[in-house]
């Protein structure tokens, strides 16, 4: 860059920031969600980034999140998907029947039989794409807008789930699948370090190999150093988070219950970190394999390309009508995933799970960055967006605002989200 | 401009085409062809019939009856992947871009180069992408940039490019020019002779009639859905060609 050393004073940031080549959106979010953070903790007297909260609003996050990864899919195809609550919901209760009913009662397989829990996730993942699938073949074989399908869907599967269950709540829910909820399941300090090496190692290899594979080319490349820079953030972040949730120390009565359960009498002093949860290890999985879909597959290319110009998809040969069953499938498929984390969270199947969930997981998706028009949407922004809703809704129940303020801030958010970023848009050229 | 010869066998035939949307006969007994190293324009007012006969060939409809022969072989199109494995390529009027994705991501949309674990190779298509720019439109720099940041000159070059990549034998332009500034059109003007002299065949659609007889050996008049006739340039005013479109019938021909 020639004009560098007579930019304006203001330019030194952007100029890093264009180096290390950051989507500005992302820093963005970043900053907005590290402002509600610090907000909260000076508001709450150092409540809020205690290890204990982090820790709550990981798992919180985690279900509304990895759905709304699958919500990018059918935004970014000019769909919507209003029934992923019900579907959560459904999925749930045929799990919850699953493991305490049928597999009992028709395979004779006991309570904490290691079949249970394999098998009962086979058939949740099964039903939530089975449904999701029939939602694609309404919407892209029959052409009943996506809208209606979804809005009957919202009835006709929370319905469903209350028919299959009589309305109970279903509790005595397979211990393995309970590993799956949060604090019942984590790694402990020892491995999660480990794990948080790996995906350092992870993420320095995949940038690593996008510069190699650029260089192949002859393309230019960002500097070393802010391919350095870039590194040490993320492994900072990551890192960071993992520390803080080996921070989170065990009960003392969870611990010696524990021991005592392996009868062995618990050390004077001892203590033990959680580590990262067992459904952050999912939602991170999820994360990953949607990012490799969206941008490294032909499945994301055309559901990108369809997004932006459905006709110019058809006329290069996409099947559309196949491509919006298959997205749709697996917009059902994380329902069903989320469904497991959600009913282990809570320990209990209960009637209302899910409940108003579509409305979230449209919202975290939106705030995302993704445009309903269609096109644009990333799988990180979904998951930033899930994060800074379940943020700011936990820490206004921390500072003791009403029940009403909460929502009507979440819902002024939402539409301030998505005017930001219509602003942003124009001021980038492109189409709003 | 070189006269091709029309020996052998044609490079496309459509023989009889008919198609019908709900009661209208868009396309009604339509016999065409085209031969190595030929320009073959078509003519008519809107609803005419051209862009639907030719989105036949394309693979965007399917044809009610009637036979199309690619070298003299009969191939049935029953979708664009059909048309693109018979070596057919088309430029569409709309472009057909998806304006969110950058200029290699469209170049290869529906034939992605991927790496060996199947994963999109997006440096390697941004390679080639590059290279074959280098030779459409040396100017074109942004590569990085969703299409819907670019002029509509840049815009047609990707959609040419996309066409020319695949080494296509057979390309269809449906009004390649109608959005492009002076300087544009002359590019793809030259970039349509470019072609011809490869020996592709080329179907080009367009309301330019003097442009058509610059550019096309021979000229194909549809009037509400039925071939009017087809001339060779050389044969023809531009006079005759307009009333061929407007009235249906050539003077010349109805005089001799």
């Amino acid at each position: 860059m020639a004009d560098t050393a007579s930019a304006p004073p203001a330019a030194p940031r952007r100029a890093l920031l264009e180096q290390m080549e950051l989507d500005l959106r992302l820093v963005g979010m970043i900053a907005a969600l590290v402002l509600i953070a610090l907000g909260f903790h000076l508001v709450t007297d150092g409540r809020f980034l205690t290890p204990r909260n982090v820790f709550n609003l990981a798992i919180q996050t985690v279900s509304v999140a990895i759905m709304a990864t699958g919500m990018v899919f059918i935004i970014v195809t000019r769909n919507i998907d209003l029934s992923v609550g019900s579907l959560l919901g459904v999925c749930s209760a045929v799990m919850a029947m699953t493991q305490t009913q049928w597999l009992p009662q028709m395979l004779g397989l006991g309570f904490g039989h290691p079949l249970v829990a394999p098998l009962t996730i086979l058939v949740g993942l099964a039903a939530g794409t089975g449904i999701g699938a029939l939602h694609g073949w309404l919407v892209g074989y029959q052409g009943i807008p996506s809208f209606i399908v979804t809005l009957g869907g919202l009835l006709v599967w929370r319905n469903i789930a209350w028919y299959l269950t009589g309305g109970q709540t279903i509790g005595n829910l397979d211990p393995a699948i309970l590993l799956l909820g949060g604090t019942n399941g984590t790694l402990g300090e020892g491995l999660s370090w480990v794990a948080g090496l790996i995906a350092v190692a992870a993420a320095a290899w995949a940038l690593m190999a996008a510069r190699r594979s650029k260089r192949a080319h002859g393309f230019a490349v960002k500097p070393l150093w802010a391919e350095g820079l870039l590194i040490a953030l993320l492994a900072a972040a990551i890192l960071g988070f993992v520390a803080v949730l080996n921070a989170y120390q065990v009960p003392e009565a969870r611990l010696r219950r524990t021991f005592e359960l392996r009868g062995e009498i618990m050390p004077e002093g001892y203590t033990e970190g959680f580590g990262i949860p067992f459904s952050v290890l999912i939602l991170i999985g999820v994360a990953v394999v949607m990012t490799v879909i969206a941008r490294r597959t032909r499945f994301g290319r055309y559901i990108f390309a369809t997004g932006g110009n459905p006709e110019a998809a058809a006329l290069s040969g996409i099947n559309t009508r196949a491509l919006t069953v298959k997205v749709f499938a697996l917009m059902g498929a994380l329902c069903a995933i989320s469904a497991v984390v959600a009913q282990a969270r809570l320990t209990n199947h209960t009637n209302d799970l899910g409940t108003l969930d579509e409305l979230r997981v449209i919202a975290a998706a939106v705030i995302g960055g993704t445009a309903l028009a269609g096109g644009v949407g990333t799988i990180w922004g979904a998951i930033l967006g899930a994060l800074i809703m379940q943020s700011l809704q936990s820490g206004m129940a921390m500072v003791g605002v009403d029940a009403p303020f909460q929502n009507i801030v979440v819902g002024l958010v939402l539409v301030a989200a998505v005017f930001i970023d219509s602003v942003y848009r124009r001021r980038l050229g492109s189409r709003p | 401009m070189t006269e091709p010869l029309r020996t052998g066998t044609p490079l496309v035939e459509m023989r009889d085409i008919r198609i019908a949307f709900g009661g209208v006969q868009a396309v009604d007994g339509v016999s065409i062809d085209l031969w190595p190293g030929e320009v073959v324009g078509l003519l008519g007012h809107n609803g005419a019939g051209k862009s639907t006969l030719i989105k036949i060939l394309s693979g965007a409809y399917r044809a009610d009856s009637g036979e199309i022969r690619i070298n003299g072989e009969p191939v049935e199109i029953r979708s664009p992947r059909d048309a693109r494995a018979a070596g057919i390529e088309t430029i569409y009027q709309t472009l057909a871009l998806a304006d969110n994705l950058d200029a290699a991501s469209n170049l290869f949309l529906g034939r992605e180069l991927r790496d060996r674990l199947g994963f999109l190779d997006d440096a390697r298509m941004e390679a080639e992408t590059r290279r074959i720019m280098a030779r459409l439109n040396p100017n074109f720099r942004k590569f990085a940039v969703p299409v819907a940041a670019l002029s509509g000159g840049q815009r047609q070059s990707v959609a040419i490019a996309r066409a020319v990549y695949f080494n296509a034998r057979i390309l269809i332009m449906d009004e390649p020019t109608a959005a492009l500034g002076v300087h544009e059109t002359r590019m793809v003007a030259d970039l349509i002779k470019e072609l011809k002299a490869q020996g592709l065949g080329i179907f080009l659609i367009s309301h330019d009639t003097r442009e058509m007889m610059e550019l096309c050996d021979r000229v194909s008049v549809m009037k509400n859905g039925r071939l009017v006739g087809t001339e060779r340039v050389e044969d023809v005013t531009e006079d005759d060609i307009l009333s061929m479109i407007i009235l249906g019938k050539n003077p010349r021909r109805e005089a001799a």
